[in-house]
């Protein structure tokens, strides 16, 4: 008896240290996975020296160091490491990305003349210059004091160009295209329905739309002709002449003469474009402002969907069902809807959300749009509506779950109080039950957004696309477009990892993206924690 | 013969004022929280702006008694009552009358302060704002005054906008009474609102109630028999549900009918 009350205590601190290792094991788990997408989404728009190499076969590379690893297969006393070079190119070398045995590498330059171009085609590309041909014929030889200068002025000058035509080719033209569509489909309707007047004013409108078409392209066509004839002549690492057109080139540093703060101001060039730009290249080079922004609006619209919805189921749950087994089985079927793999509610807000909600609000609003433009439905496809719908769905459980608690955490006499002063339930419910669980149906809202704007597989189905044409909020009424599709970050990154035609190219990208979706939730986790804080802070000295 | 009591306890003459002398009655009262009998058969009246004090052993029933002035045990499932209660006459199961505009006629302060996380000013207005007022100039006096008369105006005059958590345990109690007080109702009922306080908050609310007998009926809980002496004009003794003795003040402390309010009172049990 004596040795069995002994032994339990000992017993007893195993445990601690086993729930203390469980933690520390769950948090390092945690920080490795911030650490590697921090590590190498951070350094991804880093411009380090770029290296001309000497292989022992004869060939000379130039290219920036992309990975370093043990070869597989190679004997684990003796390590065989090679090295991945992006050396460019694509159009001349085939391939972005070289694999070189370490061992063979001869020796490693950094000559100051190596040029890194980011070009709008074919992807990167590292070269020695020549000259410079300018727009009104002078030839600049790389050895002169004044090309850089030039150089760096022409990209500039072909820079903006270059945005000259996007605006034009995208947006004007984008906005004369989506009248033609509307004034064609008008067109078709009048004509079936024999309304005479309109059949003509119409015709007239089309006609007035083709001529501002055609005075766009003939703008678009002087704005090319006007721009810059300016090319650069340089040798790649074989010693091959290549001609590159600087209309082509985006972007253009000597990696091995920058100082820090010119490194500085290339990777905050770069951020900026990821962050502001449009996608380019397949989605494996440019920014992706259509993917952050349409994943920003789609969580906050989720969120101001499913809160109403769980907050007053809740409150009917909590506070006005007889409580009873019906009662035990819907809570335990909510608790479960929790569980369910989000794939499946992919599948029902197609089924449903899509195809039987969109349907009849096709049928009933868009008919005209149904019948006169080949069927091509408005809500009856996937949409922001409805990947918002479909996600406020699958967090509901989470923000009953956490208003339930919420509500009865409120203590009793606060309930009691407010229903001796003489007021109804659904008063103490919206004065003093409502306003004292703010916080913690905030938390719930908190956890419903980030399990949302995570989430991919569903959104696959209900209307998330790898490149939309338009946003999904613009200037033409009514301003938010909820039909639209957009893009989403995680189904970016799903795209750029599995989808991509260079996946050495791709890799960089998907960890930045990754990063910036982690970025992205937390920002918006803690703008949710500030409010709640300021919501708590009000209620400060509360028992809750 | 005077019990032992009588020395250490000093009681107050009864008043005698105007008024019914049955203005809340209750007739053979039982009550049931499901299976079990809480309450059983009690019979006594309580005259119009008297103070009656519950006194009684922990567990004899007398919050279940309050609680049912004001219908607040509506709030527990499977509960059941026999016999009648009314005020000014009126039965209040009547099914005419509203539970709501039986609370509103009937106030109630907590054993433990039950302030909302509301400024200072909401909580005392929060009975006039439930029933509709806007009127600024409405609120400002209602708040004023049910401060005045639950003698905390002085302390909060300043600060009417800050959170009502942030007061004293004793400025809460008080705070909570004039929430109670401040649509004007007619009954306060009051369980054991000085459990949780020291003595110089208990002085203050012990006063406050005499000044409020003025204007209200009062029904008080309370474990304390030099209160219940003190602040009360008649006193019901309970035991075990049922009523044991009913009578002023005056008579029950200092000559007791019963053999077992008097071992209570002398403090031989409970
Ligand atoms: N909500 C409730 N549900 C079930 N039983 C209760 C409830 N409230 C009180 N009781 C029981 O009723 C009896 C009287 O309680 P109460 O009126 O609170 O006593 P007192 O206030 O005199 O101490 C006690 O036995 C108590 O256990
Ligand atoms: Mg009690």
């Amino acid at each position: 008896m004596a040795s069995s009350s002994d032994s339990s205590t000992p017993r007893g601190e195993a445990f601690v240290w086993f729930s203390g290792l469980g933690l520390i094991i769950g948090l390092g788990m945690v920080m490795g996975l911030l650490a590697l997408v921090l590590m190498n989404g951070a350094t991804v728009f880093w411009a380090p020296p770029v290296p001309v190499a000497q292989v022992d076969d004869g060939r000379i590379l130039i290219g920036q160091l992309a990975q370093r690893r043990i070869r597989a297969g190679s004997p684990a006393d003796h390590p065989v490491y090679e090295r991945q070079y992006q050396v460019g190119l694509r159009e001349l070398n085939g391939n972005s990305y070289l694999w070189v045995d370490e061992a063979k590498i001869k020796g490693e330059t950094f000559p100051a003349d190596v040029l890194g171009l980011e070009r709008v085609e074919n992807g990167p590309a590292f070269v020695r210059p020549q000259s410079l041909r300018q727009s009104d014929g002078k030839v600049i030889p790389a050895t002169d004091a004044a090309f850089e200068t030039a150089f760096q002025a022409e990209v500039a000058a072909a820079g903006a160009v270059r945005a000259k035509l996007a605006e034009i080719t995208r947006h004007r033209i984008g906005d004369v295209n989506a009248a033609m569509d509307k004034a064609r489909v008008a067109l078709r309707r009048a004509e079936d329905l024999k309304l005479a007047d309109d059949v003509a004013s119409l015709q007239k409108e089309i006609a007035a739309l083709d001529g501002r078409f055609a005075v766009l392209q003939e703008e678009a066509k002087q704005v090319v002709a006007g721009g810059a004839v300016a090319s650069l002549v340089s040798q790649d690492a074989a010693g091959r002449e290549v001609v590159v057109p600087l209309t082509q080139v985006i972007r253009a540093w000597f990696p091995n003469r920058l100082d820090t703060w010119g490194r500085v101001k290339l990777f905050c060039s770069r951020l900026g474009e990821f962050i502001f730009d449009e996608p380019r290249e397949a989605n494996t080079e440019g920014g992706l402002m259509p993917a952050i922004f349409g994943t920003l609006v789609m969580t906050v619209f989720m969120s101001l969907l499913v809160t109403p919805f769980g907050v007053i189921t809740a409150i009917y749950l909590r506070e006005y069902a007889q409580q009873g087994p019906v009662l035990r089985i819907v809570r335990i079927s909510v608790n479960n809807l929790a569980g369910v793999p989000s794939i499946v509610f992919g599948v029902f807000g197609l089924g449903f959300f899509v195809y039987v909600l969109g349907g009849s609000i096709d049928q009933l609003f868009f008919a005209d749009q149904l019948k006169y433009n080949n069927n091509t439905p408005v809500f009856g496809t996937g949409g922001l509506l409805w990947c918002s719908l479909t996600l406020a769905l699958m967090t509901l459980p989470v923000v009953i779950v956490a208003t339930e608690e919420a509500l009865a955490a409120v203590p009793r006499g606060m309930r009691e109080a407010s229903l001796a002063t003489g007021a109804s339930k659904w008063q103490t419910i919206r004065d003093i039950l409502l306003p004292a669980s703010a916080p913690g149906i905030l938390t719930g809202v908190i956890l419903a957004m980030a399990r949302g704007a995570g989430e991919v597989a569903p959104l696959m189905l209900v209307g998330v696309v790898k490149l939309a044409p338009t946003l999904p909020f613009d200037g033409s009424a009514p301003f938010l477009h909820m039909d639209r599709k957009f893009m989403h970050l995680g189904f970016h990154v799903y795209d750029l990892g599995f989808q991509s035609p260079d996946s050495d190219a791709a890799r960089p990208m998907v960890f930045a993206t990754t990063l910036l979706l982690i970025v992205l939730v937390v920002c918006l986790n803690l703008g949710a924690i500030w409010i709640r804080n300021r919501l708590r802070a009000r209620f400060k000295g509360a028992s809750f | 013969m005077n019990p032992p009591s009588a020395q250490r306890i000093k009681v107050r003459p009864a008043a005698e004022r105007e008024g019914r002398k049955d203005y809340i009655s209750i007739r053979d009262f039982g009550f049931w929280y499901g299976e079990k009998k809480a309450l059983d058969a009690i019979s006594l009246d309580i005259p119009e702006r008297q103070v009656v004090a519950f006194i009684g052993p922990s567990g004899c029933g007398k919050s279940t008694l309050l609680r049912n002035l004001n219908r607040m045990n509506d709030l527990v499932d499977g509960i059941r009552h026999e016999g009648d209660i009314t005020i000014n006459g009126r039965s209040i199961y009547d099914p005419g009358l509203e539970v709501i505009s039986l609370r509103r006629r009937v106030g109630m302060v907590f054993q433990k302060s039950n302030p909302f996380p509301k400024s200072i000013f909401e909580n005392v207005v929060y009975a006039l704002r439930v029933v509709g007022v806007r009127d600024r100039a409405v609120l400002e006096e209602a708040c004023e005054t049910s401060l005045r008369k639950a003698a905390l105006w002085d302390e909060v005059k300043d600060r009417l906008n800050d959170s009502a958590l942030g007061l004293s345990g004793g400025q809460m109690q008080r705070l909570c009474i004039a929430r109670a007080i401040a649509n004007r109702p007619e009954i306060l009922l009051m369980d054991e609102p000085c459990s949780a306080l020291d003595p110089i908050a208990t002085g203050k609310i012990e006063e406050l109630i005499h000044e409020l007998k003025e204007q209200f009926t009062i029904v008080i809980v309370t474990h304390s028999m030099q209160q219940a002496a003190r602040v009360s004009d008649r006193t019901a003794f309970f035991y075990l549900g049922k009523q044991v003795e009913y009578d002023t003040t005056e008579k029950i402390f200092m000559n007791p009918s019963q053999a077992q309010t008097e071992a209570y009172i002398s403090g031989r049990f409970g």
